[in-house]
């Protein structure tokens, strides 16, 4: 039976497994909408606004591990995705983007709600397609689905002209794939696997630091495997937390600009650093000629480019990191004579344990203002780790992963390459979709709220239970605490004079609405927030300038730390 | 230093475009590209000329083997290869100048492809110090148009240590 372009492309994401789609309808997809009820298993969630669908898919993914899936319009539709593709494109997270476009005839007219999306999305995509032909979709759908989930993962763009989508053709799946320009390479070299485990049994001073590769590769048993075997401290990117349990002794706490105290004089001590499934990325390294001065470098990651982009490596692995760490775990499985870690490594662990005893990531409990840093805390207290958690971008992000510890991999979900303010509250529905019966939370900052706040009347209208803890500063805080630092207090443009009052917003849109002014009251109120069946938001008067610390001056070394 | 990167494609729109996006929005430099399509079907071949220093070439052969559509790469840099140009230059000659330019190009082996009163084009073809000289010489005459496709270049067969 012949179908259309709308129905094969519906009939290939039932295939792929999705179950849920984030989008926004537009003349150019109503053909997909028109039979979008034929296909019970497929559920869509009206957004308010197309960045809300992208981010939404991306929270779906990274919470899940599947392939998040984003439907919306040509034109303005297709261009208001942009800052949510990159965002997911920096941090390496499958979702599949389809958009409409005009008719092919048109293209290239400057019709009506026509842009070239395919051309605006070339830098942030994995790959993209501009399906001409309907006998070409099934294929492309199928190829887009296996490039977003395989080898390093980023997000896939299918642009759909019209007449594509109205085009009748007949409906076959592809079974397999075969690409000769695409073979990402996932088993690790044993020599290399030789070499790594070899500086491993020599090393004095290991030091794992991981990223959010061991998150998507789904490596993180094989990663507490290694390191509590063989006695080595963990510390983590923004990316790589919760891959590493947040209660083990062994874990040193985030690095880079705002990582702990003895993350970073780790980094600048350790004689071996193991970096698996991370990048080297500037906020993580600093200055990049002091970053691990001491060290020779084990670096695996299953993306070639990330290797010898930024610092030399003395061991590269192009592997999936659970294949390379299991590659590792074989091979001291055979290996004759192994050190007694416990004695080899107990000096530099009791040195980083003294470094951390010495400067904890701390702050001063104050009644009022409430301090962020309490709220954190107290969040953390109350779902003892067990909540998805997702941030918008500032302090607000920083103090969230400082100050909450967490147990498991995808309970941490925040923009960290793109640092997309507006990212948090709509990835939390995402999420939410995904695990309807677990908590997820938002922590947010009072400004990068309201870049995406118009969610609420999609997280009411679905009872979709997200809730929003504002840590309100009344300041675009990170800014402020950058012009207090480096720009002589000049607090031009960060003060955010007229917020709204979140309660009534939360109430004008049918969620529930709590604020919080003294600290003895943030646990009741959380507590009474958590409960509410229904999205809520808690806005929380907290300290306006409170800063994050430690910090690390941009293009400082890592050991040079501004500490409270 | 100077690298030769030959780059099978799969010939399909656009192609052309993600390559170069991925030069200029890494801040990677093209000295010359020439593309054309290769015998193979569906397979295009961009032979592109750029500098840069070790880790810069890696990380461009690197980025170029991620995108999608490309299919192979080699870097005829170290390998014993053949580095070809032709370029078409249209140069002043007039009456009593006129045997000088063509003593010039007869001695580089330049075909004369065009001839009017005041000027000839020349068609060469070599490796860059050959057209680097021959442009060195006429330009004394007056160079008034030049066009240039860009280097190809292929790997010898035999590869002598
Ligand atoms: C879309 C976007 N625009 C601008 C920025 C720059 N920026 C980084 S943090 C920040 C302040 C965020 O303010 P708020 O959400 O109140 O968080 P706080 O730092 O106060 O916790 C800004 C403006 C950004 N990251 N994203
Ligand atoms: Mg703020």
């Amino acid at each position: 039976m012949e179908r259309t372009g709308a129905q094969i492309l519906l009939e290939c994401l039932r295939q792929e497994g999705v179950d849920s789609i984030f989008g926004f309808p537009g003349g150019a997809v109503i053909d997909i909408y028109h039979h979008l009820p034929d296909y019970p298993s497929l559920r869509h969630f009206l957004v308010r606004h197309e960045q809300g669908a992208i981010h939404a898919a991306d929270g779906y993914a990274r919470a899940t591990g599947q392939v998040g899936v984003c439907l919306v319009t040509s034109g303005p539709g297709a261009t208001n995705t942009v800052t949510g593709i990159a965002t997911a494109y920096m941090d390496s997270i499958p979702v599949v983007i389809i958009t409409g476009q005009v008719p092919t005839p048109l293209i290239g007219n400057d019709a009506f709600q026509e842009v070239d999306i395919v051309g605006i999305s070339r830098p942030c995509v994995k790959h993209n397609y501009l399906v001409k032909d309907v006998k070409d979709l099934a294929w492309i759908v199928k190829q887009a689905f296996y490039l977003a989930r395989t080898g390093r993962p980023g997000p896939v763009l299918v642009d759909l002209p019209k007449d594509v989508l109205q085009a009748k053709t007949l409906f076959e799946y592809p079974e397999s794939i075969s690409m000769r320009s695409y073979n990402p390479n996932l088993a690790p070299n044993r020599r290399q696997v030789r070499k790594a485990t070899e500086l491993l049994r020599r090393s004095q001073r290991p030091l794992v630091y991981s990223g959010g590769g061991v998150i998507s590769s789904d490596a993180a048993e094989e990663l507490t495997w290694l390191c509590r075997n063989l006695r080595i401290p963990v510390t983590s990117t923004l990316m790589g937390l919760g891959a590493f349990p947040g209660d083990d002794p062994l874990w040193l706490g985030m690095l880079g600009m705002h990582g702990t105290y003895a993350a970073n004089m780790a980094v600048g001590h350790t004689d071996l650093l193991l970096a698996v499934g991370a990048r080297f990325d500037d906020r993580v390294t600093g200055k990049i000629s002091s970053f691990a001065p001491a060290a020779q470098v084990v670096h695996i990651d299953v993306d070639p480019t990330s290797i010898r982009k930024n610092v030399n490596v003395d061991v590269p692995i192009v592997a999936d990191c659970r294949l390379a760490l299991r590659g590792i775990r074989e091979e001291l499985e055979i290996c004759p004579d192994l050190p007694d870690w416990n004695t080899v490594h107990q000096p530099w662990l009791d040195q980083l344990a003294e470094w951390q005893r010495n400067h904890p990531v701390r702050y001063t409990y104050a009644d009022e203002p409430i301090k962020p840093q309490f709220v954190v805390e107290k969040i953390y207290e109350l779902t003892k780790g067990e909540a998805i958690i997702t941030t918008e971008v500032g302090q607000n992000q920083m103090w969230a992963a400082q100050f909450s510890r967490f147990h498991r991999p995808r309970t941490f979900l925040t923009s960290g390459g793109l640092g997309t303010m507006g990212y948090g509250f709509p990835a939390a529905i995402g999420a939410q979709v995904a695990f309807p019966d677990r908590l997820v939370i938002d922590i947010a900052g009072d400004g990068s709220i309201q870049m995406n706040i118009q969610e609420m009347a999609t997280a009411v209208s679905y009872n979709i239970p997200v809730k929003i803890v504002i840590l309100n500063n009344g300041y675009l805080g990170m800014v402020r605490q950058w012009q207090e630092l480096f720009y002589a207090r000049n607090y031009c443009a960060t003060c955010m004079h007229l917020n709204p009052d979140f309660v009534k917003l939360a109430e004008a849109y049918g969620a529930a609405g709590f604020r919080v002014t003294k600290a003895a009251d943030v646990e009741r109120v959380l507590k009474e927030a958590f409960a509410v069946p229904g999205p809520a938001i808690v806005d929380v008067v907290v300290e306006p300038e409170e800063n994050v610390y430690p910090m690390v001056p941009a293009g400082a070394a890592l050991t040079d730390m501004l500490l409270v | 230093m100077r690298h030769v990167l030959s780059v099978l494609v799969e010939n399909e729109p656009g192609v052309l475009s993600r390559v170069v996006g991925l030069f200029s929005g890494r801040g990677f430099n093209i000295e010359t590209l020439n593309v054309g399509p290769t015998l193979e079907d569906g397979i295009s071949l961009m032979t592109i000329t750029t500098a840069g220093d070790e880790q810069i070439i890696e990380q461009i052969i690197k980025q170029l083997r991620k995108l999608v559509t490309v299919v192979k790469v080699v870097d005829l840099t170290h390998l014993q290869s053949v580095e070809r140009e032709m370029v078409l230059i249209k140069v002043n000659a007039e009456d009593e100048r006129r045997a000088e330019v063509l003593r010039i190009a007869d001695i580089f082996r330049c075909k004369v492809v065009d001839v009017s009163g005041n000027d000839l084009t020349l068609e060469i073809t070599g490796d860059q110090g050959k057209i680097r000289a021959i442009v060195n010489l006429l330009q004394r005459f007056g160079i008034k148009e030049f066009a240039r496709t860009g280097t190809v270049a292929m790997r010898r067969s035999m590869q002598m240590e």
